[in-house]
């Protein structure tokens, strides 16, 4: 690992003032993945600038019905919270989908969004990788990619985003507040995270120095059935090969909302706009369902050795689907 | 020097003044204040520092919890900490889970009972694993296995697919893994 400087900012201001003194540097969360890329020697920063202590660790009820979640909360903690199992349950769900109960003690809300791909050429420094080095070319698109993308890749990428978390919160239409030199701003979950076009490099849409200080969970989903389903090569403790999160509201009979995201597919959150809007005004029916999803997929380019992702997750969309009806409607 | 290791690259340097830092941990009960190598972990740390070899070196990479310890009583890969960030934090490895007055913990005798290891090499974190389960699941938080239906707050109680989803981040290549959930059955309050 390379030697770096630790600061510990005692606040978010504090902490985009050590940005700006030290360029070089990463903001250190909860590091479980961070602090192995910097041992894999693929993250080299200068400085780590400690933001576990900021205070940003709280779950907050808001009054329009909303709730903002710390940036520093941890994976564990926000599973656990009451309101949002209760009114969220697909995010809890999907955080308790990830990783192993170690890690989820450690890892935080905002770090879990900034993690990196798994992709193993990206990992390897030996190996050829746009994503680490713009130009070194892709190992993937012709090696081992069974676990990589079915939409939106580029030529010069075909990695998927590791999150679950992630997935729930593109789908239940949350927003990633951010703090920066210009201030505090907003974006929506669905759109935090890119494809790779040609600048792999950049996962998100966070701008150098941009600290996450939380996410809001809207009004506008919670309390709505919603559920995240994960396909994995075992039981536990791996990364998804497809996964769906997926909310719904049916009123008079038809859908009158519907937020379907799914994971391990492409670069991001794929936000299965297309579906919901098939969706929107029709009954939530088997055959509905079945339309919806396939004019989300019939776009999707497998390669080689990874079409088996596109049938495993119109199964998992359609099971998450019909299971979110309330079976007076059926 | 200890702290040049896993950079797989060979440019490991010695640390200059800004790149160290003085940290202090409580140990189990006891204080500890070193000046360490910001890429300090804090297994590495525990095992070269401090002479505390329970936990082990597995992948060094957060994937085989043979490096688990507690943190403010909470379970954690001590390969992915720094000890630097940990700067008054409460840390028990498997030398401190036994009470005062105790010899062994009530898991390390049910392991012992039950036979739950073969090398031995993953049993610390098996036990500082097992520990923190005993924890969360007495704390209401569930797992992925977890009826999301349960009332968030009461205990969950834990039979042998809560067990097993909840030590999944601990990997044992020998395989003792029937006998380490009876182990932990044992120990259900």
């Amino acid at each position: 690992m390379k030697t770096f400087a630790y600061v510990r900012p005692g606040s978010v201001e504090e902490a985009a003032a050590a940005f700006a003194d030290h360029p070089g540097a990463r903001y250190l969360g909860g590091g479980t993945n961070l602090v192995d890329l910097m041992k894999l020697g693929v993250e080299r920063p200068e400085t780590l600038i400690d933001v576990t202590r900021l205070p940003l660790d709280t779950v907050e009820e808001l009054p329009d019905g909303a709730l903002r979640v710390g940036a520093m909360v941890r994976n564990s903690d926000l599973a656990a919270h009451p309101v949002v199992r209760d009114r969220w349950p697909a995010l809890s769900q999907a955080l308790l989908a990830g990783a192993s109960g170690q890690l989820r003690n450690a890892a935080t809300t905002g770090g879990n969004l900034l993690q990196r791909t798994r992709c193993p050429y990206f990992q390897d420094l030996g190996k050829p990788c746009n994503k680490r080095q713009m130009g070194s070319g892709c190992g993937a698109r012709e090696g081992v990619h069974r676990d990589h993308a079915v939409l939106g890749h580029s030529p010069h990428c075909i990695a998927t985003h590791p999150s679950d978390m992630a997935v729930a919160l593109s789908a239940l239409d949350a927003r990633v507040e951010l703090h920066g030199a210009d201030g505090p701003r907003s974006v929506p979950a669905a759109d935090f995270h890119r494809l790779p076009g040609d600048h792999p490099e950049r996962d998100t849409e966070i701008r150098p120095g941009e600290l996450i200080t939380g996410v809001v969970l809207p009004a506008a989903t919670g309390g709505l059935p919603s559920r995240y389903r994960k396909a994995r090569d075992r039981a536990s403790y791996a990364f998804a090969l497809a996964s769906v999160a997926a909310v719904l509201r049916v009123s008079d009979g038809v859908v009158a909302q519907a937020g379907i995201a799914f994971g391990a597919l492409a670069h991001r959150p794929w936000r299965a706009r297309r579906a919901e809007a098939a969706l929107l005004g029709a009954a939530p029916t088997a055959a509905a369902f079945e339309h919806a999803v396939d004019l989300e997929l019939a776009d999707a380019q497998p390669l080689r050795d990874n079409a088996y992702k596109v049938p495993l997750a119109r199964r998992l969309a359609l099971d998450v689907l019909a299971g979110l009806v309330p079976s007076a409607t059926l | 020097m200890g702290s040049q290791q896993h950079g797989g690259s060979g440019q490991d340097t010695a640390a200059s003044p800004r790149h160290r830092s003085d940290t202090t941990l409580r140990v189990n009960g006891t204080p500890r204040t070193l000046t360490v190598d910001n890429r300090r972990v804090l297994l590495d740390l525990l095992r070269e520092d401090l002479g505390l070899i329970g936990a082990k070196k597995g992948c060094d990479h957060g994937q085989c919890g043979a490096c688990t310890v507690l943190v403010d009583g909470r379970r954690v890969n001590s390969c992915l900490l720094l000890a630097v960030a940990l700067d008054g934090c409460e840390i028990t490895t498997v030398e401190g889970l036994a009470g005062d007055g105790e010899e062994l913990h009530p898991l390390q005798r049910a392991f012992r009972k039950r036979d739950a290891f073969q090398c031995g090499y993953c049993t610390p974190g098996q036990l500082c694993s097992a520990a923190g389960v005993l924890a969360e699941a007495a704390a209401g938080h569930p797992s992925h296995v977890t009826d999301p239906a349960r009332p968030s707050g009461e205990p969950v109680p834990l039979d042998r697919e809560e067990i097993r989803e909840r030590l999944s981040g601990n990997l044992c290549r020998c395989g003792a893994y029937p006998h380490i959930v009876e182990a932990v059955e044992d120990v259900i309050p």
